[in-house]
Order: C-alpha cells, then sequence, then structure tokens
C-alpha cells in the first residue's frame, strides 16, 4: 500500500459558485489527508471518511443562502451519509447549506450591520471534547478569519435554549460578533455530533505566512478522527 | 392561473434592511414609523381545482419559498380573465 492510500479521504463538494472548495482541499492535504473533489451533481458519494461543504456562494445566494444547493443530488447522499454517523463538516456557506437543508438547527440571515465582513474574529472552542475540536484545550481560544454577508445565526428563544442545553454550540465569537448572532454563536453541531457548521473559515488560518494557523485545531481534528474511524475498521 | 406568494419576516424578527429603509425614508422627511422587507414571488401554475393548487402552493412555501424559522408566507391565486 502506497502512502497516499494511507492518507484518510475527505470529500469536499464543490457546488457552483463554491469558491473556497480548493483552499479547503489544499488546508486537508497539508494536515495529510488526501481530498477528494465530488461535483454537486453526483448522485453518490466516494468512499470517504469525513465530508466537507466549502464556503462560497452556491447558486450564486438566489433566494437565501444555501437554500437551492440543498436541491443538488450530491446533497441526497450527503443527507445518507449523515443518517450512518458519517462526519460533515460545513464552512461559511457550507453551514448555510447545512441549516437549509434541515441537517443543522437554525438559520443564517443578513449580517446585523448589512456589511459584509471580513477580517480574523478571536473564538472561543466552548467543548474540546468533540471529534471537530479534539485538538483543542478546554476554553481555547482561536483567531480564524470570517469572509460573509450572511452570517447571523438565527434561533429562537425555545430551540436557542435547546442548543445551549445540550452542548450543541461549540464556537462562540469571543469578544466582538461581526454579525450580530444570537449568543455570538460561531459554529454548532448537530445532536448527534457529525455535523458541524461554522462561519469562520479555518481552511484560510493554516499557513503562518497568512497569519493565524488556528484553523489547524479545526481541519487537524477532523483529519484525525478519520484517521482513527479508518485504523479502528481496518483493526476489525 | 397565476398566484402570487408574499413572504414576510415574521413579527419580532430582527430585519436590518427594513431598519435601514426605515432611517432612509425618515432621513428624506417621511413620517414612517417602521419598514419590513419581506419578498414577492409570482407564479404562474397550471388551472386546476382551487384547493389543490393552493395546497400545492403552500407546500412550495414550506419546502423553498420561505423559510418557517423566520419568514411567514400569504398566498393569493388569480385566475386568468
Amino acid at each position: 500500500m502506497n502512502a497516499s492510500e494511507l492518507r484518510p479521504r475527505i470529500a469536499v463538494i464543490s457546488f457552483p459558485g463554491s469558491n473556497d472548495d480548493r483552499d479547503a482541499a489544499l488546508a486537508l492535504e497539508l494536515l495529510g489527508a488526501a481530498a477528494v473533489p465530488v461535483w454537486h451533481a453526483e448522485p453518490e458519494l466516494p468512499d470517504v471518511g469525513a465530508v466537507v461543504l466549502p464556503g462560497g456562494f452556491s447558486y450564486g445566494d438566489y433566494l437565501r443562502a444555501g437554500a437551492l444547493a440543498r436541491f443538488a443530488p450530491v446533497m441526497d447522499a450527503v443527507r445518507d451519509f449523515v443518517t450512518e454517523g458519517g462526519l460533515v463538516l460545513g464552512i461559511c456557506n457550507g453551514f448555510q447549506v447545512l441549516c437549509e437543508a434541515g441537517l443543522l438547527p437554525g438559520i443564517l440571515r443578513a449580517n446585523r450591520s448589512l456589511r459584509f465582513v471580513c477580517r480574523d474574529v478571536a473564538l472561543v472552542v466552548e467543548r474540546p471534547d468533540t471529534v471537530f475540536t479534539a485538538r483543542c484545550d478546554p476554553g481555547q481560544r482561536l483567531t480564524i478569519p470570517v469572509k460573509h454577508g450572511e452570517g447571523c445565526f438565527f434561533a429562537d428563544e425555545a430551540l436557542l435554549a435547546e442548543l445551549e442545553h445540550a452542548g450543541q454550540v461549540l464556537l462562540r465569537y469571543e469578544s466582538e460578533n461581526p454579525n450580530g448572532s444570537v449568543a455570538g454563536i460561531a459554529g454548532i453541531v448537530n445532536a448527534e455530533g457529525n455535523v458541524l457548521g461554522l462561519m469562520p473559515h479555518p481552511e484560510h488560518a493554516i499557513d503562518p505566512l497568512t497569519g493565524s494557523t488556528d484553523g489547524t485545531f479545526v481541519l487537524g481534528s477532523l483529519v484525525d478522527a478519520v484517521r482513527k474511524a479508518r485504523a479502528t475498521s481496518a483493526a476489525v | 392561473m397565476r398566484a402570487t406568494v408574499l413572504v414576510r419576516p415574521k413579527p419580532g424578527i430582527l430585519d436590518p434592511q427594513g431598519e435601514a429603509v426605515h432611517g432612509s425614508l425618515r432621513q428624506l422627511g417621511f413620517d414612517v414609523d417602521g419598514a419590513r422587507i419581506g419578498r414577492v414571488v409570482d407564479l404562474e401554475v397550471r388551472d386546476g381545482d382551487r384547493d389543490q393548487v393552493r395546497a400545492e402552493l403552500e407546500r412550495m412555501c414550506e419546502q423553498l419559498l420561505a423559510n418557517p424559522l423566520i419568514e411567514s408566507y400569504e398566498i393569493e391565486l388569480v385566475e386568468d380573465s
């Protein structure tokens, strides 16, 4: 078996209008994974241990951000993958798609300022005990950039209470809330814990040349989880 | 048959677009107490039983045209004359 076969395989889905798919793939490769590009029209997923829905403007953000991408053929396969317990990470537009698809609760709306924000933000890791944050320490601070016009996470009072109670809030803006999200929410997981959506872009924070490398805490945790799952299944 | 679907932000949901427009209208000197911004979708639908068409339009709203978490919708059916 050669080295590339040993690398954990992670799909990166491209919708028409995705624009961070290549950065996401590059980041995963640098972290030791094999990124497998998947076109949105594919009815099935290849043999992968996780799926990344990247940032961008799928279908031009028409109607509502993420509202049309959820009808892409590949999303049926993603839904099945999630049901089977597969790990799915949605970044920015990917987060919006997951919410619109009902794979994550809540919705992302226009930033309260109505302005596009593009800058580093400080985040607090609320839960280091998940597959997506396993490389983090309790209460760790991360600096990761955001770049979005529709990143204002909204959940009504009842849903918000439920999310907080169940510990589904993984990442929160530390002090300055860039978009008006309720409770400063930057990233949430589903109740089962196998789907994470976040507005900040970990794939843009992996190289000291461009600033912070804190994105590796999130993406590296995902790569570790897929590697571990492979080792376990290989041992069986 | 034609249908018009009005999609509105639900009461109590923050509407920054509406707030910005409200502010601008006041700046222009208009005495306006509030503005909320929604969306109009005009649809051409196949003629048929009104109740059935309406039920189908409701499914369209629930599945795509509105996000029930934050938006309400109203359906108007217009017979072609």
